[in-house]
């Protein structure tokens, strides 16, 4: 078996066994709130001025370029329409989950890697507690509670920042604009694009633990978990999507 | 009675043989100095005894019970019973001295926060820490962190404490209140290992002493025996 074969199955087979221990010892006791609490202003609260600026910036792109485009057939009353539902189903949750990935993903993993590469993860298991309780659920729990809620955040800018561009540079009207997204963006919309992130939470979380608790290579190997924590979760995100998309839609047709 | 009985323990990290057979027994209230040159696997012994490593054969018994085989939950009751002081202190950085030695407590006992206070303030005086409650890991030197480390390790009053390196890089006045406190411990009467290449330490703290070689204990016997021909522990040490 090839190196890199190996370093995929025990990739699968780590983040499988990361998964069950998390799954067996989230229910169980004792349960450590204060540290949730404090990872969800970490990840959570922090991770807000980079998803505005990501956010709005995307809606006011999409605008931008629906106008420069739509323009010239005299589309442009589709534009509202257009980035709403772009963002709500697809945009804001892919753009949201990357920037976490590159954010909170990576943040974990160094946070983790240096605490394993320091041995404080072994003097907590010494000292009778286990590091899944302390360590990693409080940070996918924090995870999988702040992603969906910086998306549904994250896509109202996104919608502001389209209806500033539509109103202020391709003269439409801010009530018009309005009443367009109200009647364009579904619940349906919004639940496969918001559904999305709780998937795509674990996709970042788990694996990101992962690296971290397997690093090797003492400091120089926090960095090298790290890199390999972004690009994991980035082509996870990436290739879950469309899995997960097909399922929405299944799952609104079938409705 | 034997608190810790190692018996033909195997160990081996990928294709590199760290422990042949190994085997040796800690009797209620002894200190066995473990010696050895650098890798012998002197701290691989230490984090098997308390399952930190999983021994590859041979068996671990701690109090009778064989910790070889237990799952990781069944190993955080032997745990609270055998405290492991780290080389390096492996103090929580997040957390203020205080934090870290009230740690323990918090987790596995219900004293109440005065009593948890208390306890912490009176070991720190012990350690010669007082007045450093609040600093963070990183404002504390080398020494200073050992220190909170094994107050942090011995807080639970253990059965039985591993120590791997406790004076090394020390001042001689901090490595003579380590080895006082080591001493006061074993007087209490716990079961302590010691791993060391400080034969001064060695020698003054512990009853017994071994010496790892090539994967296996060579038994040196009694310190007395070993104070009356110092040469013949040199000399392992240079052929090791």
């Amino acid at each position: 078996m090839n190196t890199r074969t190996a370093r995929f199955l025990n990739f699968v087979g780590g983040n499988a066994i990361l998964s069950r221990d998390i799954t067996r010892q989230l229910f169980t006791r004792p349960f450590y709130f204060d540290l949730l609490s404090s990872q969800l202003l970490t990840i959570g609260v922090r991770s807000l001025p980079l998803i505005f600026v990501v956010a709005i910036s995307v809606g006011m792109v999409m605008a931008l370029q629906f106008g420069i485009g739509l323009e010239k057939f005299g589309g442009k009353l589709y534009i509202p329409k257009l980035v709403s539902v772009s963002i709500t189903r697809e945009l804001g949750p892919i753009f949201a989950s990357l920037m976490f990935a590159a954010r909170v993903g990576a943040g974990i993993t160094a946070e983790v890697a240096s605490m394993v590469v320091s041995q404080q993860v072994d003097a907590l298991r010494a000292l009778g507690t286990s590091p899944v309780k302390k360590i990693i659920i409080p940070r996918v729990l924090a995870c999988l509670i702040a992603l969906p809620i910086l998306t549904v955040i994250g896509n109202a800018i996104g919608l502001m920042g389209g209806l500033f561009v539509g109103v202020l540079d391709l003269n439409l009207n801010s009530g018009f604009y309005l009443q367009k997204i109200e009647a364009s963006v579904t619940l349906a919309d919004f639940f496969s694009g918001v559904g999305k992130t709780v998937f795509f939470s674990l996709f970042i979380s788990i694996p990101a633990c992962y690296y971290g608790l397997h690093v090797q290579r003492g400091t120089r190997g926090v960095g090298i978990a790290t890199t390999e924590a972004v690009v994991t979760a980035s082509i996870l995100i990436f290739i879950g999507d469309y899995f997960l998309t097909k399922f929405f839609w299944i799952f609104e047709s079938w409705k | 009675m034997e608190v810790i009985s190692v018996n033909h323990l195997r160990k081996m990290f990928a294709n590199k043989t760290i422990h042949r057979d190994v085997s040796f027994k800690v009797k209620e209230g002894e200190c066995l100095g473990l010696l050895g040159g650098s890798g012998a696997g002197k701290s691989v012994i230490l984090r098997s005894l308390i399952g930190l490593e999983k021994p590859d054969g041979g068996e671990i018994r701690i109090d009778g019970v064989d910790i070889s085989k237990l799952s990781e939950p069944q190993l955080y009751e032997i745990r609270k019973k055998v405290a492991y002081a780290f080389q390096n202190g492996a103090l929580f950085d997040s957390l203020t001295v205080f934090e870290n030695v009230a740690y323990a407590l918090k987790e596995h006992t219900t004293l109440s926060d005065k009593d948890i206070r208390l306890k912490v303030h009176d070991l720190l005086k012990d350690f010669n820490l007082d007045g450093c409650e609040n600093l963070f890991p990183n404002e504390l030197s080398g020494g200073m962190q050992k220190r909170v480390g094994l107050a942090r390790a011995i807080i639970l009053g253990p059965r039985a404490i591993l120590y791997d390196e406790p004076t090394a890089g020390l001042d001689p006045a901090n490595t003579i209140t380590i080895q006082n406190l080591i001493l006061h411990l074993k007087e209490s009467g716990t079961t302590s290992i010691l791993v060391t290449h400080d034969m001064d330490t060695a020698l003054r703290v512990c009853d017994r002493i071994c010496f790892l070689d090539k994967g296996e204990i060579e038994d040196l016997g009694s310190v007395e025996e070993i104070k009356k021909d110092r040469t013949r522990l040199m000399s392992l040490f240079v052929r090791g």
